[in-house]
């Protein structure tokens, strides 16, 4: 897919600064995200989720993060460098809701794979050991995780979790962007599943029990599979 | 603000009608005390009164499905009443009848669900009917505008200018990150208007404060015809949608609560 946005991977302040700030501004580069591209066309997960929603969630939705994400770090970056600190407390939100949803974003594209490169293929080798130690068997984490998605208030995420630490593994869901490891140091995604209602809505209107049984169509248990054992290696 | 028409039957001041039991279980004041308790939320209430199905109703919006249009579709207000209100209707419903939440208004209920910020299992369900009744009623074809006047005078007090608290109001709504409602309330203590938003189903009502008027941002309201433009959305509301009629109704409604004016001493 050639879609590429975003290309700019330093921020423009530095651009705009001009001869008169270069020595000052170079010293404090603020290094910035892109939004990624991803593996697969917009369609190609579909019927599952169709290409429109792929579309908006990433070219609109996830780049917007992306930018409100820079925008905050070079107001940061001002902010520290004036030492003022109250502007750079003022600053976290914006940070952690920017920031959590480029975060999260990005472990969701890789989250899902088109039926004909192996996406709801169930997870094999030592994850899937784990799921059945963990949660009796892949069809009750699978319920588990619907359960709690389709509970889960307002926007947010439902997550597999591997604690690094116990190396146990957990569904957990996280408000809004907030990125797992806010619900605990140790936690690393192993699955994200974005339940807000752009995620879902024009295809799948108020039934988010549907999309939620539908996305395990498309799911990269590979992937998983490879961060679990990375993570435990 | 002084409105001087007189408070009659217009004003919808409790509009969503508790349908109660036909009478209440024995005891019942009794029960409440012990909310909290596992045995008496699994309570036998719907064992004594077996055929209580509803105990609120979904309420209709004031116009036809397609009045909003083209700022509103027809097709979001059905998905959103029929689908969305109706399913916290439903849902509330479902509770209550296992609950020992027990004949209150659904202000009450609310508040009482709220538990000082530790919200009982019922609370997002009767919040977010109560929460929708409003918003149905916030809106009207052909509304925006400009307010009438003791409203817009009381604006023009406590936001500076109409065009002020426009803006103030279109802020809020677009701070507010994730889910959730941007409203005007009459807080009672300051006695003065002010624009605040909420998480999810959270309801100024539990704080204290007499809501005006309400904005549902939660995506499904707006998705389907502005996407993720949720700027476009509220600009449109506020210049399109907002009933100041309802305004005014809500506002002579709230004057039974809250002075705004200075007190008016008789004179002997
Ligand atoms: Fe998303
Ligand atoms: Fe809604």
């Amino acid at each position: 897919m050639a879609l590429r946005t975003l290309a700019s991977k330093k921020t423009l302040s530095f651009a705009l600064g001009g001869a008169a700030r270069s020595l000052a501004a170079s010293a404090r580069w603020v290094t910035t995200v892109t939004l990624p591209d991803l593996s697969y066309d917009f369609g190609a997960l579909e019927p599952a989720i169709s290409g429109e929603i792929m579309r908006l969630h990433h070219q609109k939705h996830h780049a917007t993060y992306v930018a409100n994400y820079n925008k905050a770090l070079e107001q940061l970056d001002a902010a520290v460098a004036k030492g003022d600190a109250s502007a750079v407390v003022q600053l976290q939100g914006a940070i952690k809701f920017n920031g959590g949803g480029h975060v999260n974003h990005s472990i969701f594209w890789k989250n899902l794979k088109p039926i004909s490169e192996g996406g709801g293929e169930p997870p094999h080798g030592k994850l899937g050991w784990a799921i059945d130690e963990d949660f009796g068997s892949f069809e009750a984490l699978v319920k588990k995780i619907n359960a709690e998605g389709a509970a889960l208030q307002g926007s947010g995420w439902v997550w597999l979790a591997l604690d690094k630490e116990a190396k146990r593994l957990s569904v957990e869901t996280t408000a809004n962007q907030d990125p797992l490891v806010t619900k605990g140091a140790s936690l690393v995604p192993l699955l994200g599943i974005d339940v807000w209602e752009h995620a879902y809505y024009l295809q799948y209107k108020n039934v988010r029990p549907d999309y939620l049984n539908n996305i395990w169509k498309v799911m990269n248990w590979k992937y998983a599979g490879e961060v679990y054992e990375n993570v435990l290696a | 603000m002084r409105i001087r028409i007189a408070r009659h039957t217009e004003m919808a001041a409790s509009p969503l009608h508790l349908r109660l039991l036909p009478s209440p279980p024995a005891g019942v004041n009794l029960q409440r005390r012990q909310l909290r308790s596992g045995i008496e939320r699994k309570g036998g209430l719907s064992r004594k009164f077996p055929k209580v199905v509803c105990y609120y109703s979904l309420t209709t919006p004031p116009y036809k499905l397609d009045a909003l249009e083209p700022y509103m579709s027809r097709r979001t207000v059905e998905l959103h009443w029929a689908k969305h209100h109706q399913g916290y209707v439903d849902g509330l419903n479902k509770q209550l009848a296992t609950s020992p939440l027990y004949g209150y208004t659904l202000e009450e209920l609310i508040k009482e669900a709220y538990n000082n910020g530790n919200p009982l299992p019922e609370y997002n369900n009767a919040a977010q009917v109560w929460n929708h009744h409003f918003f149905w009623e916030s809106m009207q074809p052909e509304g925006g505008g400009l307010p009438e006047g003791g409203v817009l005078q009381q604006i023009e007090k406590d936001f500076g200018s109409f065009t002020n608290f426009r803006e103030e109001f279109i802020r809020s709504a677009l701070q507010l990150l994730g889910s959730g409602w941007v409203w005007l309330v009459l807080k009672r203590n300051e006695r003065k208007l002010s624009v605040v938003h909420t998480r999810n189903a959270i309801s100024p009502l539990a704080f204290g404060d007499i809501p005006i008027i309400n904005l549902d941002l939660w995506e499904h309201a707006y998705y389907l015809d502005y996407k993720d433009d949720r700027r476009t959305y509220v600009t449109n509301f506020m210049d399109h949608l907002i009933s100041w009629h309802t305004v005014t109704l809500r506002m002579m409604r709230a004057e039974s609560f809250v002075n705004l004016g200075e007190p008016n001493i008789p004179v002997a």
